[in-house]
């Protein structure tokens, strides 16, 4: 409340100054106080503080968490010990991080792989209008429309290795069920293929419109020196699709490193820590026990928040070095 | 000029109505965070972990009534379970804690921990005649924290029609031998053995216990040759295929389902089932989880305590006092119990008055006598610990990640790192 009144004063304050403004500007008002600049701060005020209390603050607050000692007792008098990068250390040491870097990248590389492939795919298919075209494309659209919840729980029914469809259908060809969620080899594929199947709307999207902005003629040219579809296809579409591209995997792993909800529906992170992430291993030790260990959970938190930085710093790069050439 | 003055008022009324907004945003949550704790309005605060009963329940009934029995008015707000205890200490920290809050068992010695509740003797409350093993979950450090206000258990339900068929007499199931020879037979006449809980959370654990404590294993010693043995007992039933794979991600909620299926011959379940069991579809029954060697096995207590945390107000706790105790007399336990269904008073007398009007729940009575506390034993904030590790090693010796034994020590030495 403290933290909002200033922006209330600012805001009111440009707006009434401005308001009472005689009809013609005074010369005196204008040298104190340009109005269109105090239009500006209060236009600005808004997002400087939301950005503040829900980019700032919440940050500041996981670097706190993650360099106190913040049991629960400490957690509620408000005496945490200062511990430095112990809780690092400790994470970082720990069994189960290796485990969960290494399912970290199986899931979200192979995620973003097969996610964006498909999408590509789809978004070439779609880029030839046909009849329907427009809903099957809406269709499309379904798995991004459906609270993840729902998704979820859906394909844990249909992977569930007694009742499931999935192997009600294997069966059904003579073959031998396979334990989808249950099994240590299997958990982490079928959670990413999950994640796939929802990641599949947002690819499609992005890149469609990327498509788009492709001139038609470039194509008829091609065509006309008798390029094949694949040859326009590596030609054309790829090198003019590639920054919409980057940006489109770039937004992807971001949104891949930090899933929680899917596996946490399907697998809790199980068997055991078969398909345990990073994301997953920190939401476990903050909310999944009867127990909340605040300070390691957001010493994990910060490692995904670096990997996501220096992927998006590579990001950068790869555009800067791409607009000097 | 004309244009450009119009532009301008666009402008400022744009701001000004951003200005609004921000303040009927800061009104909000201003009243928010001052609306509780606020002595003179005669509201008390009660949270509780039943979000299924809503304002117009049987349940926010009966509270009102406690309310209006200490003549003030009760604001009742439902949170999940584990929501429950994260939001109690957060509004711990803020200082803004309810008056009373209901709270899973396992819960108390952590809230405990924090300093955030009043201990039962600073409220003059008298608990001589609760039930002590009802009572230790609350208890640490010889302090008691809060009072149960009813308690539930595990048992073991079977589908009368299954059993009829397979042949199999369900008081011969008596020890672990009998009924993996009951679950065999089952299974031979083309039904489905057991299904339980086995899923990688707290639930997992409350479902292992029985096994695990019916074997003669304690929570101190993860990987001794008892708790071995309990775990090669769900193992050798995975593997027989007595009960099906799919219980490595199941909660009891969707065992019960798998259970109302009609396929199986037996579902470890909870109290909360009772009236759900009788209007299955088929003939139902239970009998006591046995031990390893016979007789009954200890199943965890489950139920809600009632707790009253810190106020800086004091003169809050004298009503406080006169909610907590409409709650706990022995009619109190009882209505509690009518209005849950599920609830077991926590002492004899209020049993006894449950007997009398409900003759039907002697088995449930007897299963909670015989129930042991989780984070008794002196376990305490400890508990949630060495539950992590042995839910895991289930988990993992389930699903075949490592052999019961190398799951169970890995289990220990996780469980004695966590709690050193």
């Amino acid at each position: 409340m403290t933290s909002i009144s200033p922006a209330i004063r600012s805001g009111r304050g440009g707006g009434d100054r401005a308001g009472t403004r005689p009809a013609g500007p005074s010369p005196r008002w204008r040298s104190r106080l340009n109005p269109s600049h105090w239009t500006a701060a209060a236009f600005a005020a808004p997002l400087v503080i939301y950005l503040l209390l829900f980019y700032a603050y919440p940050l500041w607050r996981n670097i706190d968490l993650s360099i106190h000692d913040y049991t629960v007792r400490a957690f509620v008098q408000g005496d945490a010990e200062f511990v430095g990068l112990q809780n690092y250390l400790e994470v970082v040491r720990s069994s189960t991080f290796p485990t969960a870097l290494r399912n970290t990248a199986l899931f979200t590389f192979g995620s973003i792989a097969v996610q964006f492939t498909l999408g590509l795919a789809l978004a070439v298919f779609f880029r030839a209008n046909f009849r329907l075209s427009a809903l099957l494309r809406a269709l499309f659209l379904v798995p991004w429309l459906l609270p993840l919840i729902v998704s979820a729980s859906t394909w844990a029914w249909m992977l569930n290795s007694d009742n499931g469809i999935v192997n009600a259908i294997l069966a059904a060809f003579g073959l031998h069920p396979v334990n989808w969620l249950t099994s240590p080899g299997m958990s982490l594929l079928s959670v990413t293929v999950a994640n796939i199947w929802l990641g599949i709307p947002f690819n499609l999207v992005i890149l469609y419109s990327g498509l788009q902005n492709i001139p038609d003629e470039l194509y008829e040219a091609a065509a006309l020196d008798g390029a094949s579809a694949w040859r326009r296809f590596w030609s054309i579409t790829m090198p003019l699709l590639r920054p919409v591209s980057a940006i489109t995997l770039l937004l992807g792993l971001i949104y891949t490193l930090k899933v929680v909800d899917v596996i946490w529906v399907m697998t809790t992170g199980g068997p055991g820590d078969t398909s345990t992430t990073l994301a997953i291993w920190s939401y476990r030790e903050a909310f999944g026990t009867g127990q909340p260990d605040f300070s390691p959970a957001a010493a994990v938190g910060s490692l995904l928040i670096i990997i996501a930085l220096v992927f998006g710093f590579l990001h950068l790069q790869l555009q800067r070095r791409q607009e000097a050439s | 000029m004309q244009h450009h003055k119009r532009r301008t008022r666009a402008y400022v009324s744009t701001a000004a109505l951003a200005a609004i907004s921000m303040a009927v945003l800061g009104a909000c949550s201003g009243g928010e965070s001052s609306g509780d704790g606020s002595a003179a309005s005669g509201t008390y605060t009660w949270w509780d972990p039943y979000p299924q009963h809503d304002a117009s329940s049987d349940w926010e009934g009966r509270v009102q009534a406690c309310g209006e029995e200490a003549g003030v008015t009760i604001e009742r707000t439902a949170y999940d379970t584990t929501a429950l205890t994260n939001q109690a200490l957060l509004a711990a920290q803020e200082g803004a804690a309810p008056d009373v809050i209901l709270i899973d068992n396992p819960a108390v010695s952590t809230l405990a921990e924090t300093g955030m509740l009043t201990t039962v003797d600073e409220f003059g409350l008298d608990t001589s005649a609760i039930d002590e093993n009802l009572l230790a979950a609350g208890v640490v450090d010889g302090e008691a924290y809060g009072i149960p206000i009813g308690a539930n258990t595990l048992s073991l339900y079977y589908n009368a029609e299954v059993l009829d068929d397979a042949g199999v007499d369900p008081a011969s199931v008596t020890d672990w031998d009998s009924l993996t020879a009951a679950l065999e037979q089952v299974t031979e006449a083309d039904h489905k053995g057991i299904t339980f809980a086995a899923i990688g959370t707290e639930e997992g654990t409350f479902q292992f216990l029985p096994w695990f404590w019916g074997a003669g294993a304690d929570l101190t010693d993860l990987s001794s040759p008892e708790a071995v043995a309990a775990l090669e007992l769900w193992k050798g039933w995975l593997d027989d295929g007595y009960a099906p794979n799919s219980v490595i991600n199941n909660s009891q909620n969707t065992t019960w389902e798998e259970f109302l299926t009609g396929d199986f011959g037996f579902a470890e379940n909870g109290t909360w089932q009772v009236n759900s069991a009788a209007e299955a579809d088929f003939e139902t029954g239970i009998i006591q989880l046995p031990a390893r060697d016979g007789g009954v096995a200890p199943a965890p207590t489950g139920g809600e305590f009632i707790v009253a945390p810190v106020q800086s107000d004091t003169s809050r706790y004298d009503v406080t006092r006169q909610i907590v105790e409409c709650m706990t007399t022995p009619e109190g336990f009882v209505e509690t119990a009518n209005t849950f269904a599920y609830y077991i008073p926590p002492t004899a007398e209020g049993q006894e008055q449950l007997l009398e009007e409900n003759p039907d729940l002697e088995p449930w009575v007897e299963a909670v006598r015989s129930a042991k506390g989780r984070t008794s034993d002196g376990l305490g904030t400890d508990y949630p610990l060495i539950s992590e590790a042995l839910w895991t090693a289930v988990q993992n010796a389930l699903s075949g990640v490592s052999s019961p034994q190398d799951a169970l020590e890995t289990a220990q030495a996780d469980a004695e790192a966590a709690t050193s």
